[in-house]
């Protein structure tokens, strides 16, 4: 690639990523929203963070697969449910899948 | 620890430190990727620099590392990070300030830092996304800085289990969010959504449509 596409690139995404990040804040910043919107927003949290669960433990690009990522995912759950830190679960989940995938 | 709306910034970046280690290895490993690509030593760090986002970096890298145009990169990161348009709508009331103010302090949003600052029932801490944001920012650089100088060194980072980092991580951000009925409903239906659109659209599409998930807020009562 040439070092010009290179920096299109870079500054394209960060054109796109600023916009999208602040359209929010800087149209509605510091209004309430109506009380419908807050009812809907609170559930974002859930649904885009499952979202992203699910797509980084069951997905390769546009594959739907099941890998000693699982494996991880499945050691974070016993960790979260012993009340670990995060970063406990992070690590075993890492460790998890580092060593099935050593073996296999 | 002060809970609820006394949270400052400093819990913020306390709060977030633990996920900054995980962000921190993830910026080594996109350094390692980016630079692999071709894509030079400095233009690498200055996408974390200004994208700061870093699923959509991948995204991107990845593209132009097969071979893509910069155009098809651009729109992969853009409708990777098309998600951070609610974001930003949902943490708006708690920014005050000047238009410059929220511009910069939006630009601090990024997966981790909203949810560590989410205190419940739709309210947002904005000194605690201020602190986390930062933290996150500086462990997200700097990683990217050493994957791209010592990359050589590094190897396959998928040998560490570290593709298994990221939904463990998610899922512990996750966890104190369930909190009623409602939101199990809107989590497992935001899951079925994205994984049942990955096969049929391009990467990010599944993550945004995902968020349609959270309409259910207007069918249920409040704690159903």
């Amino acid at each position: 690639m040439s070092s010009a596409t290179a920096w299109i690139v870079v500054i394209g995404s960060a054109l796109a990523t600023m916009a999208l990040k602040a359209v929010g804040p800087v149209v509605l910043g510091g209004r309430p929203l109506p009380d419908r919107l807050t009812r809907i927003v609170a559930l974002l949290g859930p649904a885009l963070l499952a979202a992203l669960v699910a797509t980084a433990t069951f997905t390769t690009e546009q594959d739907i697969v099941i890998d000693e990522r699982l494996a991880g995912v499945g050691a974070a759950v016993v960790a979260l449910s012993f009340r670990a830190p995060v970063l406990v679960v992070v690590i075993v989940a890492a460790a998890a899948t580092a060593v099935l995938r050593a073996l296999t | 620890m002060t809970s609820g709306s006394e949270r400052t910034a400093r819990d913020g970046i306390r709060t977030v430190a633990p996920l900054a280690i995980a962000v921190f290895a993830f910026g080594i490993t996109y350094g390692v990727l980016a630079r692999g690509t071709g894509m030079g030593a400095f233009a690498p760090v200055v996408m974390s620099l200004t994208t700061f986002a870093g699923s959509a970096q991948f995204a991107a890298v990845t593209v132009l590392g097969s071979g893509g145009s910069a155009a098809t990169a651009i729109l992969a990161a853009a409708l990777l990070n098309a998600r951070y348009a609610p974001i930003g709508v949902s943490v708006a009331p708690f920014m005050h300030g000047s238009v410059w103010s929220r511009f910069l302090h939006a630009q601090l949003i990024v997966d981790e830092s909203w949810a560590v600052a989410a205190e419940g029932e739709g309210r947002w801490n904005p000194r605690v996304l201020l602190g986390a944001g930062l933290g996150i920012y500086v462990a997200w650089v700097v990683g990217t800085a050493i994957g791209v100088i010592f990359g050589d060194l590094i190897g396959d980072p998928n040998r560490l289990g570290l593709d298994a980092a990221f939904p463990a991580l998610f899922l512990a951000l996750l966890a104190p969010q369930i909190r009623n009925r409602v939101s199990i409903a809107a989590a497992l239906l935001g899951a079925a959504i994205a994984i049942a659109l990955t096969p049929f659209t391009p990467a990010g599409v599944p993550i945004v449509a995902a968020s349609a998930a959270c309409l259910i807020g207007l069918v249920t009562k409040d704690g159903a």
